[in-house]
């Protein structure tokens, strides 16, 4: 009985580690570097950092590069494209699209780093 | 005992100098670096003094250099730079250009246009560049429903795009018809001025130039010098000094919303 359960757990198992590492995302990290926290409390509160300090910069005219969006950017943009958005592997895209949340930020920012975008619009 | 003293205090004064020396330059450049971390101050305020009499009929840079810099083209991105489909007729190529740089789509954003105006009883012509007057009580900060519109503690009135819903009753209560709504979804914005589909916008005197130490990108491509920009609190600023002595009005005064703005022989 033992045994049986065991082989099925280890069945159940299996498969579940497969799935779990082929169907993660693995976004485009770009240059990548650690400026602000771990990655792992990253991925769980970068939300929070840039909706507050999108109300410092904005309205208070607080502009620390640290956490601002323009400078997540500019790090983890892809070598490829320069952007975090233009690809399904793209930094922001590859977790949002695994978790199903929408992002509104590119509606109006750049996806693009400002170091690339300046060296397309210089004329 | 005295004797020790006077060395105590020469060694206070010595560290402390090296202390400033040494301390001073670097905090400089971590600002220069990392962004400011403090908020714009209060005693700032920020405006600009046209000379109309400089201003020349016909030229258009600060508006090409407004839109240049803000990335302004409307829905259309680019291609309003493009040959148009029926151009009309023109003396020359230099003229096909600057009818492409005026002629605008009915949807494209404004922040700062040329106005020509004519004295019908004497004739006396005027140009000038009209954009948001940065007022001090700004009536479309005091419509918004939801806060967006509002005044940078340093004067600049600006629209918080988060909040904006595109109601566009800032537009309506504007009496300067400064503001423009963004009709359709744009591509390829500059990365310090992020604007988008469904909101309003106006000139924000390129707030992300000035937090940066330098000049709206206006001011700097006339090539007459008729617009000064500075600090009108600054008694020691150039437009401090030039507002203080020279005739200046602001368009409609007698609105008494004190538009940071003014105009020299209007």
């Amino acid at each position: 009985m033992r045994l049986l359960f065991a082989s099925l757990l280890l069945c159940l198992c299996i498969p579940a580690v497969w799935a779990a590492e082929t169907n993660m995302p693995k976004p485009d990290i770009g240059k990548g570097g650690q400026c602000v926290e771990d990655p792992q409390w990253m991925r769980k509160n970068h939300m929070h950092l840039l909706r507050h300090q999108r109300d410092e910069t904005v309205r208070k005219g607080i502009r620390d590069e640290r956490l601002s969006l323009k400078n997540c950017i500019e790090c983890h943009a892809s070598s490829k494209d320069d952007s975090v958005i233009a690809r399904n592997d793209s930094f922001c895209v590859a977790c949002h699209r695994y978790e199903a949340v929408k992002i509104d930020c590119f509606e109006c920012h750049s996806g693009i780093s400002k170091s690339a975008w300046l060296q397309r619009n210089a004329k | 005992m005295n004797d020790i003293n006077i060395q105590r205090r020469g060694f206070l004064k010595t560290s402390l100098g090296v202390a400033t020396v040494v301390i001073a330059p670097g905090m400089l450049l971590f600002d220069m670096a990392h962004g400011k971390s403090q908020p714009v101050s209060g005693k700032v305020r920020w405006g600009m003094l046209i000379d109309t009499t400089q201003c020349r009929e016909g030229c258009n840079d600060c508006v090409a250099a407004c839109n240049k810099e803000n990335g302004l083209s409307g829905g259309t991105n680019g291609q309003a730079r493009s040959p148009l489909p029926n151009p009309l007729p023109q003396a020359g190529e230099g003229a096909n250009d600057s009818l492409r740089e005026t002629r605008l789509k009915s949807t494209d954003s404004q922040w700062i246009r040329k106005i020509e105006l004519k004295d019908v009883s004497s004739g006396r012509e005027l140009s000038l560049p009209m954009m948001c007057q940065h007022c001090e009580h700004p009536p479309c900060v005091d419509v918004c429903p939801t806060n967006a519109s509002f005044k940078r503690a340093d004067g600049i009135v600006l629209v918080d795009r988060h909040r904006c819903i595109g109601c566009r009753y800032c537009m309506m209560a504007c009496p300067y018809k400064a503001r423009s709504f963004v009709h359709e979804p744009l591509h390829d914005q500059n990365p310090d001025v992020p604007r988008g589909k469904g909101t309003v916008e106006a000139c924000s005197l390129c707030v992300h130039r000035i937090d940066q130490g330098q000049q709206p990108a206006c001011a700097e491509a006339c090539p007459n010098k008729a617009i000064l920009f500075g600090d009108l609190n600054d008694p020691e600023s150039e437009i401090a000094r030039k507002v203080g002595s020279v005739a200046s009005v602001q368009v409609r005064a007698d609105l008494r919303l004190n538009p940071g703005i003014r105009y020299q022989g209007l």
